[in-house]
């Protein structure tokens, strides 16, 4: 009986799969006849570097999961158990924290990006909005992955954040005990941030990383030069300014990826720490309830938006200080989700805006990193004086956006991609 | 074929009925929502063990000194609690501070800082011993003691109190906070009592031995 050559089998058992699951057709939508524009630049690599992030996360957080305990008297423990007796536990600990800095590292340039060339405009509102919203679930990831250590910056930065839920009117003293499950942060705390942490908060980033992904592949790709590709088409349908994204894009972010992964092993190997900014001082030492340490400062991922809750000192309309930080904080961090609709530029990118567009986004980045560096050290009345002027300039970024957008002289964009 | 084109078919006169169907339907629906949520979000609020956790505690004060502090000491549910020991010359102090205008709330007007006993100038039941709980009003931090009348880095002109490091909020002697800075309320004063004259209890307000 002569056997078929097996070139032949997998065109068969694609057949046979195709008629089952929507394979080809899946690859085809977002690969290789997913025209992206040809004239992406570095700013394109952060989207995919942020996947690669993501993998990372997962992979080295399921085998953290294997050897960490997540109680009061076994977490402190079971990290430096870790960290000293588990076979290259230390490397996939120092990934993994390595990795939460590094997956704020590229969102952030990622954003930025989006702020440059207008990718939050119409046709991709919602895009923008899902986007902000990974971002949001990456800074609890964040937040509640950086109690579990149990060290004492642990124990106080939760405390100080949680705490700032007792701000709000009425409900706060009550809410703030039921989010801790306990009269102070305890072990009940631990659990169930360990439980959000690990399961809910990766599940919910994983969904919305998906729907991200959809999304931009339904409205396809902006560009730096911010016009539509889809309006100059050939005979076939197909974008004369597009390329596929399999394999001229996938080639080309394989190499980013590799210079990426060079960089970011050069940390976990040579400087895991960051000199404090990725793993604080403090939180060496075991959480003690009655010792707050001398300095409380986040992350450096939630710098600014630390000074800029520090920065509120003073009482406005009957309310706290404190309630005012709150509110400033909160704003600070949802205030980029109205930017498709506050930007009335009749250009997307920022080559063809004008030029106080282009001095606020500047006098934006810049008040970022100031706030951001602030944010690390002790206030003193100049510090605060500056954060205070700082938080204006972040929010004139935005509030101001609708009025700087249409007075100002833009240039024409180009009818094809440059 | 859209909702309106869906809802539009069949006789038009079964159409409020069909619509009355979906709304009795849909608010069946959310009672019963509303109803599962409840025990995933009770779930959240301090268990039994972590209420039963919050048991009265002893406090031996025999040894207490004036112008020294006991604690910070997990007394009150688990929190720290301070016992600051006064001279006649840091009641003076206080009493004085009173009428002075650098205070947020001298006179204890926040009613839910404090048990009514300690509504006075010393905030304490015996104005020589001082009972307050060591969780800074802003953001939860635990302040530190600073007993001693004499220059700070963050104030030249210190009378004594405690000062949290993480926002730089200042109380005097009695808990009571500093105007112009983040905290916006007194330190709170846990219920207690004095057993005997060297033992304090956190957690009742009555002597009832």
């Amino acid at each position: 009986m002569a056997e078929s050559p097996p070139v032949r089998a997998l065109p068969r058992l694609l057949i046979w799969l195709n008629a089952r699951l929507p394979l080809t057709e899946t690859v085809e939508y977002h690969a290789t006849r997913y025209y992206a524009p040809k004239n992406f630049n570095f700013w394109y690599y952060f989207g995919i570097l942020a996947t690669v992030v993501l993998g990372i996360q997962l992979l080295t957080g399921i085998w953290l999961t294997m050897s960490y305990v997540p109680s009061g008297d076994g977490a402190f423990a079971s990290v430096e158990y870790i960290m000293r007796d588990v076979e290259y536990g230390d490397i996939i600990r120092y990934v993994h924290s390595t990795g939460a800095s590094a997956f704020f590292v590229v969102v952030y340039l990622h954003m930025f990006r989006g702020l440059a060339y207008g990718s939050y405009r119409a046709p991709r509102e919602l895009l923008w909005l899902i986007g902000m919203g990974i971002y949001l679930v990456l800074m609890a990831e964040g937040f509640f992955g950086y109690l579990l250590p149990w060290g004492n910056m642990s124990f106080w930065g939760a405390q100080v954040i949680v705490s700032l839920v007792g701000a709000i009117p009425f409900v706060g003293p009550d809410l703030m005990e039921w989010v801790r499950g306990d009269y102070l942060m305890s072990e009940i705390t631990l659990n169930r941030f360990f439980a959000l942490h690990v399961v809910a908060l990766p599940l919910a980033l994983v969904g919305l990383v998906f729907l991200h992904i959809v999304a931009l592949h339904h409205v396809g790709s902006n560009n730096p030069d911010g016009i539509e590709i889809k309006t100059n088409k050939d005979n076939n349908g197909i974008p004369k300014d597009g390329i596929p994204f399999h394999p001229y894009y996938t080639v080309h972010d394989f190499q980013a990826t590799v210079a990426f992964l060079f960089v970011f092993c050069a940390v976990v190997f040579f400087a895991p720490e960051m000199f404090g900014y990725f793993l604080e001082k403090p939180n060496f030492e075991r959480a003690d309830p009655l010792k707050t340490p001398e300095l409380i400062a986040p992350v450096w991922y939630f710098t600014p938006f630390y000074s800029m809750l520090r920065a509120s000192t003073f009482p406005l309309f009957g309310l706290t200080a404190k309630f005012w930080g709150l509110v400033v904080m909160g704003a600070a961090i949802l205030i980029p989700m109205m930017l498709p609709w506050l930007d009335r530029s009749p250009v997307k990118s920022m080559r063809y805006k004008g030029w106080i567009s282009k001095v606020m986004l500047a006098l934006f980045v810049l008040s970022f990193f100031v706030l951001g560096y602030l944010g690390t050290i002790h206030a003193t009345p100049l510090t605060t004086a500056i954060a205070q002027i700082g938080t204006i300039i972040y929010f004139a970024y935005f509030l101001l956006m609708p009025w700087y957008t249409r007075v100002e002289k833009t240039k024409p964009p180009p009818e094809r991609v440059t | 074929m859209s909702r309106d084109d869906a809802n539009a078919s069949g006789p038009p006169e079964s159409r409020p009925r069909r619509y009355f169907l979906i709304a009795a339907t849909s608010a069946t629906a959310a009672v019963g929502a509303f109803g599962a949520a409840v025990p995933f979000v009770k779930a959240w609020v301090p268990s039994a063990k972590a209420r039963a956790a919050g048991a009265p505690v002893t406090i031996d004060v025999s040894r207490l000194k004036a112008g020294e502090m006991l604690g910070p000491i997990p007394a009150w549910r688990g929190q720290p609690v301070f016992v600051v020991g006064r001279s006649a010359s840091d009641v003076r102090q206080l009493e004085r501070e009173q009428d002075q205008a650098d205070l947020a709330d001298p006179d204890s007007e926040n009613l839910e800082r404090q048990p009514a006993y300690a509504r006075n100038p010393w905030r304490s039941r015996k104005p020589e011993i001082g009972v307050y709980l060591g969780i800074c009003t802003h953001l939860g931090c635990s302040p530190k003691y600073h007993g001693e009348i004499k220059p700070e880095p963050f104030d030249p002109d210190w009378q004594g109190g405690f000062y949290c490091p993480c926002h730089g909020s200042r109380f005097d002697l009695a808990g009571r906070v500093v105007k112009g800075v983040p905290a916006p309320d007194n330190l709170d004063v846990p219920p207690h009592s004095f057993l005997s004259d060297t033992e304090i209890i956190v957690g009742v307000d009555e002597n009832t031995a």
